[in-house]
């Protein structure tokens, strides 16, 4: 056990915890951020993306010995009131069937809009590839990510 | 108009109720259509209840009687009220039911029933508080019933120029007699139903609120994990706790048993592993960490006698065979069945002899493996089980069976069993086998706490449940003329056969033979996304496709060739399916597909098949791309009846495109001494965003013929017209499922 303050959605929260910890067990079981979630428990499906600083990463693969002091931006900080361009446009194209992966892609298509604000078709679907829909929403899930940078 | 009875058959009631403040809640249960009308799938109960309450502001709150696993039912199912109460779509809040048999029946997602069930019951439910609303106001104002209308949640009456709220009314409204006829809107005049609402639950899933079982939190919670054999065929033996229960935030090492020895298993109680070791800790990394030290030890069993519940409350003895079973052994013995009669599902005519004078024969085989559902949300439910009262909350598509097993298992009565269902990250068909509510609440009663059971990705990949292995040969006797004399059906399976004997093309074929085979295993199978046809329609839709080919026609012209001579002189009275409906799937995909103008170097596959009480039809359009298939186009038609949410129609179509893509490329789950062979997703692979299609076109049938499912059916073709197309754009018939290594070397 070690004790870590960690950067969350803008607030500095301290917790006691193993430093093998998941960041994503430690969003999800001790901060009570159930908006990222589990899949697969090894960086294969992206349910569990959240930003560390501008980069999309797979929190279940990331200790939360290694945070550091980068700030970690999670579904629910993305913005104050689910207002985010690409929250918008998920909601106007009706993405989500069962919904269970759609946080997730919408941090990894979030960070992808961070570092460039006009990605081409094959762009979207390269940062898009690690991110599961098992009911097949993809086509949706394109066509918001390229009106919300529209 | 048209009139329903609000007093049909049993359970003939409905109630409204005053509240505080005064409102009114209408509770309503009954038969909601006529069962198995046109032949539900699987037998199960058609009928539904539901609920809504009008609060004195005017609020419209109606309750989502089923439960939700993506298929778009928590907001559809109150469309069709909120449509005959005529109401402000706006100003309706949706609610999840509650599980309950009293109020609600049917509380089932699956067999793609919930709007078809439901659609009577939730339109009446609707016209009759619309009914004594306006006679509320009629009263009110002193004026006769028929000179009320209604608009937008208003009553208005035209002659006085006078208008309500039915907040205004709803006390007064629920002391109105309950109407025994109340009167339904003509479909042409739908304002709700048929248009687009978006997902009731849209903000919530892309802010990330707590909607699913997983996410459950409640006081001095404790999570809990199992642990379970390796293989199918093994068992528990003993296990040593010793350095789990060292290991940090570990609470408890337990072993439940989710069955007794002499339990009579129902419906959807499908299990391998009822014998589990489970640990309990503080969180769910540490409860993961600790199973990996864990050591248990365990052993192959052999023949076990266990008795089954069947459908309509009978039982039967069955035999779960012992010993460690491979892949590589159900392949052989399903291709010795090849050769084999099966048992006769169907006979017309005299096969035996079109096939000895036919001058040529068209014989091939088809198969496909065990898949794993891999719902994104991994199995898991939270239980609180105190004394006598049980408390279960999460993803299930089958609380009514599962109810009754937690029932018996725990000992505590059906009355004291409270379900609450969550939103489910997926389903597929996997949550229908809800064992792991037993297991959570097993646990839980032991543990004296509250807990929530969480599987890892792993642990649901190898739980087994798999959608059965299959094996269909078809055989075709053509004479001289290239005339089609014999059509002949060899189906197998591990554990049930694909077959659907009473299908297309039976009824187009004088002379029909459908045979059927099953080999019994211990790896266990279950419900997966139309379950039998996804492969039925696989193996016939290709068949059909090479015939068209031998004989030298045209796949479509070939297809409504048949169903024309299925609809005028259908050969016996089984039949399932309406030839006429079916062909016009067909034609609409051909015109919207621009079918016989395929572009050079594209590959284009048609598919169509009917189940679940819908018909669709695909065009797939595919080209190589260096070995690799690019889907460029799908063009869907399908009728399912009045489309109730037609933005999330189109949705469900295209997922189940996507779906059906990747199950046919990739899905597989191989078997090795009992062993699954994967078991997370870096091995069982899954279509990703580039391998979707470009684009997906669906279009539907408009007709005014009462809705139809629509999860499952347009699942099914998906794979054929895949394979159709691949042939045009490779030259190579694909028999075997998945796809992909055919396509890649």
């Amino acid at each position: 056990m070690a004790e870590f303050v960690v950067k969350v959605n803008g607030r500095n929260r301290s917790l006691e915890v193993d430093p093998a910890t998941p960041l994503l067990w430690v969003l999800r079981d001790h901060l009570k951020l159930v908006g990222t979630k589990y899949g697969c428990g090894m960086g294969q499906c992206g349910t569990c993306t959240v930003h560390l600083g501008d980069t999309a990463i797979r929190s279940c693969q990331f200790p939360i010995s290694a945070v550091g002091d980068q700030p970690v931006t999670t579904i629910e900080g993305l913005s104050e009131e689910g207002t985010h361009p690409l929250q918008k446009a998920w909601i106007e194209h009706d993405v989500a069937q069962c919904g269970y992966c759609q946080a997730g892609q919408i941090m990894s298509a979030a960070a992808l809009l961070k570092r460039n604000p006009n990605p081409d078709d094959s762009q979207i679907e390269g940062a898009m590839e690690g991110n599961l829909c098992r009911c097949g929403t993809y086509l949706r899930i394109k066509e918001a990510i390229r009106n919300a940078n529209a | 108009m048209e009139i329903l009875n609000t007093q049909s058959n049993r359970r003939s009631f409905i109630k409204s109720v005053a509240v505080s403040g005064g409102g009114f809640i209408l509770g309503f249960s009954w038969l909601a259509n006529a069962k198995g009308a046109t032949g539900a799938e699987s037998g199960e109960q058609i009928e539904i209840n539901a609920y809504l309450r009008i609060g004195s502001d005017g609020t419209i709150t109606i309750q989502a009687p089923n439960p939700e696993f993506g298929q778009g039912v928590k907001t559809s199912l109150p469309m069709i009220v909120a449509e005959e109460l005529d109401v402000d779509w706006e100003s309706v809040v949706v609610e999840q039911a509650l599980f309950n048999m009293d109020l609600y029946t049917r509380q089932f997602a699956g067999g793609s029933q919930s709007v078809r069930a439901g659609w009577n019951g939730l339109r009446r439910a609707g016209a009759t508080a619309r009914h004594m609303l306006k006679q509320a106001a009629a009263d009110q104002w002193g004026v006769s019933f028929d000179e009320v209308a209604t608009g937008d949640g208003r009553l208005l009456h035209a002659k006085s120029d006078r208008s309500l709220g039915y907040g205004e009314v709803a006390a007064k409204a629920a002391k109105v007699a309950v109407p025994e006829n109340p009167i339904l809107k003509n479909p042409e005049d739908f304002k709700i139903v048929s248009s687009t609402k978006k997902n009731v639950d849209g903000k919530d899933i892309v802010t990330g609120k707590p909607l699913f079982g997983v996410d459950v939190d409640h006081e001095g919670m404790l999570i809990a994990s199992i642990v379970k054999p390796p293989a199918f065929g093994m068992r528990l033996k003993s296990f040593d706790a010793a350095s789990a229960r060292e290991m940090p935030g570990v609470v408890d090492v337990i072993q439940i048993k989710t069955f007794e020895d002499d339990y009579q298993r129902r419906i959807f109680d499908d299990n391998a592993f009822p014998d589990l070791v489970v640990v309990v800790g503080e969180t769910t990394w540490q409860t993961f960490a600790a199973k990996k030290v864990l050591k248990v030890e365990w052993e192959a069993f052999d023949d076990t006698e266990i008795t089954l519940g069947t459908w309509g409350g009978g039982s039967r003895a069955a035999v779960i065979p012992g010993g460690l079973e491979s892949t590589s052994d159900h392949e052989e013995k399903l291709a010795k069945l090849d050769e084999e009669a099966g048992g006769v599902a169907r006979k017309d005519g005299e096969p035996e002899a079109a096939f000895d004078a036919a001058s040529q024969v068209l014989d091939r085989t088809y198969s496909a493996p065990y898949l794993a559902h891999n719902a994104m949300e991994p199995q898991n439910f939270f239980a609180d089980v105190r004394g006598d009262k049980i408390v279960v909350e999460g993803p299930l598509q089958a609380p009514q069976f599962i109810e009754q097993t937690v029932s018996e298992r725990l000992g505590v009565p059906i009355e004291n069993i409270e379900i609450r269902m969550t939103r489910m990250g997926g389903g597929f068909g996997r949550r229908a086998y809800c064992h792991y509510v037993v297991e959570a609440a097993l646990i839980s009663q032991r543990m004296k706490r509250p807990i929530k059971l969480v599987y890892t990705r792993e642990d649901d990949m190898t739980f087994g449940i798999y959608r059965p292995a299959y094996r269909m040969r078809y055989r075709a006797a053509i004479d001289e003329n290239k005339k089609v004399t014999g059509f002949h059906i060899r189906a197998a399976g591990i554990p049930e056969s694909p077959l659907h004997a009473n299908r297309f093309p039976a009824g187009a074929y004088e002379n029909y033979l459908a045979e059927s085979s099953s080999i019994q295993s211990n790896i266990t199978t279950g419900a997966f996304r139309a379950p039998r046809s996804n492969f039925n329609c696989a193996a016939e839709q290709c068949f059909l496709d090479e015939l068209a080919e031998t004989v030298g026609k045209d796949p479509i012209a070939l297809r409504l060739e048949l169903l024309q001579r299925a609809k005028n002189t259908p050969v016996g009275d089984r039949n399932d399916y309406d030839a006429e409906r079916y062909a016009g799937v067909l034609e609409l995909v051909r015109e919207k597909s621009d079918w016989g103008k395929a572009k050079p170097g594209v590959g284009r596959g048609v598919a169509a098949y009917f189940c679940h009480n819908s018909y669709v039809a695909h065009v797939v359009d595919v080209v190589m791309n260096q070995g690799r298939p690019v889907v460029e186009r799908v063009c869907s038609a399908v009728d399912c009846g009045i489309v109730v949410n037609r933005g999330a129609a189109i949705n469900m179509v295209e997922g189940a495109v996507v779906d059906g893509i990747g199950c046919a490329l990739f899905g597989e789950m191989t078997i090795k001494e009992g062993v699954p062979q994967k078991n997370n997703f870096h091995q069982y692979r899954m279509i990703r965003s580039s391998e979707a299609p470009k684009r997906i076109d669906v279009h539907f049938v408009k007709n005014e013929i009462d809705p139809t499912g629509l999860g499952e059916p347009p699942f099914p073709p998906v794979f054929a017209a895949l394979a159709n197309a691949l042939y045009q754009a490779t030259g190579k018939r694909l028999y075997r499922q998945p796809f992909v290594d055919q396509l890649e070397t």
